[in-house]
């Protein structure tokens, strides 16, 4: 379905996730981010682009491989994005959460 | 003589013996090793806990599954040198012109503290193991009731469903004796949910507000309290449970680790589509062992022996690899009540509602529960050690995904 953010038309799935990575910048991760109640500070742009640029690469984000990030430790990461930070970043990074099978 | 080694006689390394003592010319030898002679049907892991299946329904002997032509060497494997095509076992070394690893993942409980501490396998069982599942089935045959949580440690684990199965089967075996009312059923998980794609998620959420199971979402375990039972993540949120039964952390091999070829997790770096290793040109890596973003699961093992047969030939040929496997998995999910649903899907489409094998007619029915589907997933079990096991190709399943007989959008 289509959405504006930040003044910019994209297209979103049902969770509100972007279909296209391509259609993201950095004024629509502090749109998204507004919707779930953060503002984006530098260090969490640090960490936004390094999901995405894993996630872009292909490699499976979990907590684990935040871990051995070198940008957050897992501490911070929560504090960051509180509740569900790999939920929540992945969202705000343009690309999709880790999923299961089903 | 040319050598062909495949490290593991577990389903993927079954099936490629299989395969390839029927494809491959006198001039091959096939060499298997294995450290233990016992092979598992681990989809049954998941009903010896409910008294649904026995010990022996769920083992055979290893040499007795393979091919003659396939030499068979017992041992555990040091490691490999792929640099100089060479494996390291406890006593010898083996030369190899192609090496399939099939090494397959197992638990490691001990990645998370506290997980393998005095209550392992006394109030803390996984069920991914003979052993687990065995001491599990135990402990509910005399267990009183209270709280049950059902735990994933983190992703990729071995059969992403099989978690969830655990829960829809313990709700219908408390059912059963009698005893529901004595239990609290959570799933507590490190994703988003217990369904994390947009269709299963509508499609089958009613699942868990049926059966009463008590979800508790994006859960990264830290570590876990013995003295007070309780699972505490990250975030510091705590479970309490009265049984925990968990899905660790799942690794490759700790040879692939000591060879220096695996990721974080013992994962061998492989291509997604043509199997090869990204590193070794004749190195092939299959099942469990990958890292590719297919699911851990006997179906996607069996899809992916069928391409890599062909590779493997394409190899040997001389030929350029075909990128024909498409992450497709075919899997039975039960849902209790003697029901079960069934999933097919691949890298790019989600379960989605249909028919399967035969398209428009089935008569399996997707994503949706039916007692069909339950037979179906208790004659696999034939269809693994008759079937799958021998390399005999399964009428109407393909090895890529179809895409006919599902309801796309």
């Amino acid at each position: 379905m289509e959405k504006v953010l930040a003044g910019q038309t994209v297209q979103v799935d049902q969770e509100g996730y972007l279909i296209d990575p391509n259609q993201w910048n950095e004024e629509i991760a502090r749109a998204i981010a507004a919707e779930e109640g953060i503002e984006l500070t530098p260090r969490h742009m640090a960490v936004v682009k390094w999901i995405r640029e894993t996630a872009l690469s292909g490699k499976p984000l979990s907590i684990r491989t935040v871990k051995k990030s070198g940008v957050v430790d897992i501490k911070e990461f929560y504090q960051l994005f509180p509740g569900g930070p790999l939920k929540l970043s992945t969202k705000i990074a343009g690309v999709s959460k880790p999923k299961s099978c089903l | 003589m040319k050598s062909l080694v495949i490290l593991g006689a577990g389903t993927s390394g079954t099936m490629m013996a299989s395969h390839l003592s029927k494809k491959l010319n006198k001039e091959w030898e096939i060499i298997l090793v294995d450290k233990d002679e016992v092979h598992y049907y681990q989809p049954g892991f998941l009903f010896i806990p409910f008294d649904m299946y026995k010990e022996k329904d769920v083992v055979k002997c290893k040499p007795d599954l393979l091919p003659k032509s396939v030499h068979y060497i017992p041992s555990k494997i040091d490691r490999i040198l792929p640099e100089e095509n060479k494996v390291l076992l406890e006593d010898r070394v083996l030369n190899y012109d192609i090496l399939i690893i099939a090494t397959g993942c197992q638990i490691a409980p001990e990645e998370v503290e506290g997980m393998k501490g005095p209550l392992w396998h006394k109030d803390i069982f996984d069920f991914y193991t003979f052993q687990g599942a065995v001491a599990l089935r135990d402990k509910l045959r005399t267990w009183k009731g209270g709280k049950l949580v059902i735990h994933i440690t983190e992703m990729p684990i071995k059969c992403p469903v099989a978690p969830l199965e655990f829960a829809f089967l313990a709700d219908d075996y408390f059912k059963k004796r009698k005893m529901r009312n004595k239990v609290e059923i959570y799933y507590v998980t490190p994703l988003s949910g217990a369904f994390t794609k947009p269709v299963s998620s509508e499609k089958l959420g009613y699942l868990l507000k049926e059966k009463g199971i008590k979800m508790v979402t994006d859960f990264a375990i830290e570590r876990v309290d013995n003295e007070n039972k309780k699972i505490i993540d990250y975030g510091d949120r705590e479970v309490d449970f009265d049984l925990l039964v968990t899905v660790p952390t799942n690794m490759g091999d700790e040879c692939i680790a000591r060879s220096g070829m695996g990721d974080d997790l013992n994962f061998v770096p492989t291509d997604p589509h043509t199997l090869q290793s990204k590193e070794y040109e004749n190195v092939f890596v299959i099942g469990d062992a990958t890292d590719i973003p297919a699911s851990k699961a006997g179906s996607v093992a069996h899809f992916e022996a069928e391409i890599l047969t062909e590779n493997i030939l394409r190899y040997i040929e001389g030929k350029e690899l075909l990128p024909a496997f498409d992450g497709h998995a075919n899997c039975f999910i039960e849902s209790g009540n003697g029901k079960a649903l069934l999933i097919d899907f691949n890298y790019n489409v989600e379960p989605v509602e249909g028919k399967f094998p035969i398209p428009g007619l089935g008569p399996l029915a997707l994503l949706k529960e039916s007692k069909l589907n339950h037979w179906g997933k208790l004659a696999f079990r034939w269809i693994y050690w008759n079937m799958l096991l021998k390399g005999i190709p399964i009428p109407f399943v393909s090895a890529t995904m179809s895409e006919k007989g599902k309801k796309l959008n």
